[in-house]
């Protein structure tokens, strides 16, 4: 798994555009401990993106991007809403489902990615809105969570359909109102993270993206506890700053204000023991070799 | 037998799929030529002439090509670059020979540069924007390279040739199929045999299908 399967034609090197060069260049593909302060000092996964200026997704996208473990096998799945309009931008094998099946999608790609690559590891992540993951696609979130199906979930909570034009989403707060939904919302906030804890899901984490380097140590756990053990699930505020009257500058404080202790999206986790087990062991993995690494560059020096 | 014939258009917004329309692929050892099964030499020639003929003749090829994921496709995109160096080294003043990739099938609208790269998903963009009026596909994927084929007919006056690695393309004005190595240097040989021989047209625009 490294980029040397990641390389363009000699012959027809030069005409190829330069994201592409750029990418075969210095992108982290078959890195193992790319992460967030990659962004700046190599090609990130991402080219341009057509979400709004400001718009705190694209700092989501941007972060999970680079904080995937194995980017050169993974394959993501997307659903309808302003996620699909950065997809065909990214870098990772994806593939579009229609609105609500993304989780279905998924599970039947984990499978067959299981049976045609039995050598290899081969990671899924779904990526989708509070309304494909909570509304539309529910049935098909919380089936592939009972059937332990193991891929990780991510859901982008803006808490209504920013995509649209602002209709009410179960992950909207109550007595919200919104451009398409005057009444206001009339019921709570679906509790979606208890729920995934519930329904099986191994590793639960609810927080905003104001935080690069909380997101990247979720995306990872979170990646690697789906490999091995099973289901899991990341509840991530992305606010729609159009659709609650701020501006472009605005989205970061909107998200430091939301996940104080008090407010709706303070930090939240749930793991499960076998979980816990293996990133235990992961970090004493991870330690010894950093110690290595120490040792060999004292002996070097 | 079917009296459809796969033409230059622009046919008209969503033109039918030739298969749809009757037209067959050639078994191997043949090719078609606007839906019409031939000898496979009689296809070089014809697909010779048409580069020649042409004011903007292009190659477009495909991730199967361009990216080196196995040695055979880094032999074929040698054979793809030295075609492309035989078209240049025929043109004659006034034609411009041109080699624009198809990197991925990602929908990259609105970011795409038609100018260096070509987009299955809209494909007319490159072709409008480069004013390419004689084009082959090579290394896409049957699916992408339908798709393409299809929105090409159907909005552009471009003639399409497919060198597909497979069956062949219905949708193609020409159709080579089990495209090799040594189809795309036989190729590249009979462009250099007929250089001289045809009159390249003088405009790119050509008039529309018949069917």
């Amino acid at each position: 798994m490294s980029k040397e399967r990641i390389k363009i034609s000699e012959d027809l090197y030069d005409i190829m555009p330069s994201d592409y060069q750029d990418l075969v260049k210095s992108a982290t593909y078959g890195k193992e401990d790319r992460g967030w302060k990659d962004i700046g000092n190599s090609k990130e996964l991402i080219e341009q993106h057509s979400l709004c200026a400001g718009c705190p997704e694209s700092m989501a996208f941007r972060y999970i991007l680079a904080s995937l473990p194995n980017p050169e096998d993974t394959v993501m799945v997307g659903s309808t809403g302003c996620t699909s309009l950065v997809f065909p931008m990214v870098a990772v094998h994806n593939i579009h489902s229609l609105f609500g099946n993304q989780n279905a999608i998924a599970s039947g790609l984990k499978r067959a990615l299981s049976v045609r690559f039995p050598g290899r590891t081969k990671d899924v992540v779904v990526l989708a809105g509070d309304g494909a993951t909570v509304d539309i696609g529910l049935d098909m979130t919380l089936q592939a969570w009972f059937r332990q199906e193991k891929f990780t979930t991510i859901c982008f909570d803006n808490e209504l359909y920013a995509n649209t034009g602002g209709q009410e989403s179960g992950l909207m707060q109550k007595g919200f109102v919104a451009k398409m939904a005057p009444v206001g919302k009339l019921f709570d906030k679906v509790r979606l993270p208890e729920i995934a804890r519930e329904s099986g899901c191994h590793y639960v984490v609810q927080c905003t993206v104001s935080k690069p380097s909380l997101i990247e140590k979720v995306v990872r756990n979170a990646v690697m506890i789906a490999r091995e053990i099973g289901p899991t699930y990341l509840q991530l505020y992305t606010p729609c700053i159009l659709e609650i009257g701020k501006n472009s500058m605005e989205g970061l404080q909107e998200m430091r204000d939301s996940e104080k202790p008090t407010e709706r999206f303070a930090y939240k986790e749930y793991i499960s023991e076998p979980a816990k087990q293996l990133l235990a062991e992961v970090t004493a993995k991870d330690k010894e070799k950093k110690a290595a690494a120490k040792q060999l560059a004292s002996q070097e020096a | 037998m079917t009296q459809y014939r796969v033409l230059p258009g622009p046919e008209h917004f969503l033109p039918p799929s030739a298969a749809s329309m009757g037209i067959c692929l050639p078994n191997p050892g043949e090719a078609h030529i606007n839906g019409v099964i031939v000898p496979e030499e009689k296809a070089y020639e014809e697909a010779a002439k048409q580069f020649l003929m042409a004011k903007v003749p292009t190659i477009f090829p495909g991730p199967l090509v361009l990216w080196a994921w196995n040695e055979k496709a880094a032999k074929k995109a040698t054979a793809v670059r030295h075609l492309y160096n035989t078209l240049k080294e025929c043109a004659q003043p006034g034609q411009t020979p041109m080699l624009i990739p198809m990197p991925d099938y990602r929908p990259k609208y609105p970011k795409i540069n038609p100018e260096v790269e070509i987009n299955p998903n809209h494909p007319n963009l490159t072709i409008w924007h480069n004013k390419i009026d004689c084009c082959m596909f090579i290394g896409v994927h049957c699916h992408q390279a339908n798709l393409s084929l299809k929105i090409i007919r159907g909005g552009t006056s471009c003639y399409t040739i497919a060198m597909c690695a497979q069956a062949g393309h219905e949708d193609a004005m020409l159709s080579f199929r089990d495209a090799s190595v040594e189809k795309i240097m036989k190729l590249a040989e009979w462009v250099r045999k007929l250089k001289g021989t045809v009159q390249p047209r003088l405009t790119s625009a050509k008039s529309g299908a018949s069917n």
